[in-house]
């Protein structure tokens, strides 16, 4: 492809293994976007401009274009950039979950070291590779020193509540989410300079399989799969999506260390995990009474919001390609 | 031009730390004098405030602060006077009979610009909503023509706390509701618990 010869600069950062797949990629993408917003350019136009679902559904797909664009960015600074941006991730995550538990005054302290201590370090460890440190030190140490610091606002109201809470909001927001970068250290035998890909492919499984169950769902809904966990998620929504979602991944292979039919299987098991994701992140919602988790990404909510099933999802595909992929 | 900058700067570091969000319930974001009355608890409020705002009404709105804090250094000078052009008012007692502490509020409005106000007074330790001091029903008796604003800001004393220096990154809902009108028989406290009330009904219940 010749295109490539004018990025030269740009792409500094990727590894040259890389580039020509993770360019075509993303003009694939870029394609289903001009597809996706043409779509909702026609159905403006028949349904009219007051249509809600229609509205809700061009915010999204315009929302899409940004976050796109953005991981394009991320993806030219290579492992830095990818560190870099999945770090602020959870920093907007984390600040939108501890925004709806139930902390007091006496937690500022212990709250503050989430965000500024607990948080960079661990991100410190992804982009230095130091796998142990990285594996254990929010499980360990932020679990251990989190509610000493908590103690030192000499409250004892709720105070179990509000440190678990707490805890489980780093667990969610920082530890899982840094799996998806820390994707980058994986020593796999012959894929060595590719793992930007393995990035790509989860991010990319997981992210469809969230849209595709939303086109299923929006077609072909009609019987609600957990109305008291979320109203939106349907059974044709879940069949749906996941088959098609799988079917991508199967379909994604060529830019993973797996054969078609282990990536149909790594492809199952991230969907339902994040589908499972989406349905406990709903339930957190429900229970304090909000629809959204923020407002950052018109049309889709906040950052959990579009994050919910990476999060569960990251963590696991992580450990299944350390386990079957590296010696 | 480097105070536009230092503003600009301010408002973006507020806006990561928070992640605030204006909610136009009860007006628009629209050109006209206006005074913008909201709950206290943290050294952020007015920033945030004032950040809300479209460029074109911000350069227009001056927050009122007290002499007090904001005179006790040169950064805190600079900052209040130079970037905000903050109003600054005398507070606590002892002043001569005649001696009015409204009276730059009411030359700001002579002005023509508009204000933002905290009427409790101080900063709440709790979040809890302090009663209103008078001095908003004054000026709602000499301005009838200025929008008087209620807006609740939601999670600042989670932010940062009374004693606390550093903010903790919440998500913060800044909800500006209705105008209210002094009516035409209305006493001073009635004035006063229906402005504190209209607060209190567009605070996000959690």
């Amino acid at each position: 492809m010749k295109l490539i010869a004018h990025l030269p600069d740009f792409s500094a950062h990727v590894p040259a293994a890389v580039r020509e797949t993770t360019l075509h990629l993303f003009m694939g993408i870029g394609a289903v976007l001009v597809l996706a917003s043409l779509i909702g350019l026609i159905l403006r136009w028949r349904l009219g401009r007051d249509n809600g679902v229609v509205a809700n559904l061009n915010a999204r797909v315009n929302a899409w274009w940004v976050m796109v664009a953005v991981m394009g960015v991320a993806l030219l600074g290579g492992h830095t950039g990818v560190v870099v941006l999945f770090a602020l991730v959870s920093f907007f995550a984390l600040r939108e979950f501890i925004t709806l538990t139930h902390t007091r005054r006496g937690d500022h302290l212990a709250l503050l070291a989430c965000f500024f201590i607990f948080l960079p370090i661990q991100y410190l460890f992804v982009w230095q590779g130091w796998y142990a440190m990285f594996a254990i030190f929010v499980p360990v140490y932020a679990f251990l020193l989190m509610p000493c610091l908590a103690c030192l606002g000499h409250d004892t109201t709720r105070f179990l509540e509000r440190t678990a809470q707490t805890q489980w909001g780093l667990m969610i927001c920082v530890y899982a989410i840094s799996h998806v970068p820390a994707l980058l250290l994986l020593d796999i035998p012959g894929y060595a300079e590719r793992n930007l890909l393995l990035v790509v492919f989860l991010i990319l499984v997981v992210q469809s399989s969230d849209v595709l169950q939303y086109i299923w769902g929006k077609l072909y809904g009609r019987r609600k799969i957990a109305p008291n966990l979320s109203p939106s998620k349907t059974v044709a929504g879940f069949i749906g999506g996941i088959a098609s979602a799988t079917g991508l991944g199967a379909g994604l292979w060529w830019i993973t260390p797996f054969t078609p039919l282990q990536a149909a299987g790594m492809a199952l098991v991230i969907t339902l995990m994040g589908f499972a994701g989406g349905l406990v992140m709903s339930a957190i919602k429900r229970d304090r009474g909000v629809k959204d988790w923020g407002h950052m990404i018109e049309g889709h909510g906040g950052m959990l919001d579009r994050l919910d099933s990476v999060c569960f999802s990251a963590p696991m595909f992580f450990h299944m390609v350390r386990y079957f992929f590296t010696p | 031009m480097l105070d536009r900058l230092v503003g600009i700067f301010l408002i973006a570091l507020a806006r990561l730390l928070t992640g605030a969000y204006a909610n136009w319930l009860g007006c628009k974001p629209e050109v006209c004098q206006r005074l913008y009355f909201a709950n206290h608890s943290s050294h952020l409020d007015f920033l945030l405030l004032w950040a809300m705002l479209p460029p074109r009404l911000r350069y227009k709105t001056r927050p009122v602060a007290g002499a007090d804090y904001w005179n006790a250094t040169c950064l805190r000078r600079y900052i209040i006077q130079r970037v905000f052009r903050g109003v600054l008012i005398e507070r606590g007692g002892q002043h001569a009979p005649n001696h009015n502490p409204l009276q730059p509020l009411q030359e700001a409005l002579d002005a023509g610009d508009s204000l933002i106000i905290f009427p409790e007074g101080t900063r709440s330790l709790d979040g809890e909503i302090q009663p209103f001091k008078a001095g908003l029903y004054h000026l709602a008796q000499s301005n009838p023509q200025v929008e008087f604003v209620p807006v609740a800001m939601e999670n600042l004393n989670r932010v940062m706390p009374k004693g606390e220096l550093l903010p903790v990154p919440l998500v913060c809902v800044l909800s500006f509701g209705a105008p209210i009108v002094l009516g035409a028989e209305e006493s001073k406290a009635d004035y006063l618990a229906r402005a504190r009330q209209a607060i209190v009904d567009i605070l996000p219940k959690r």
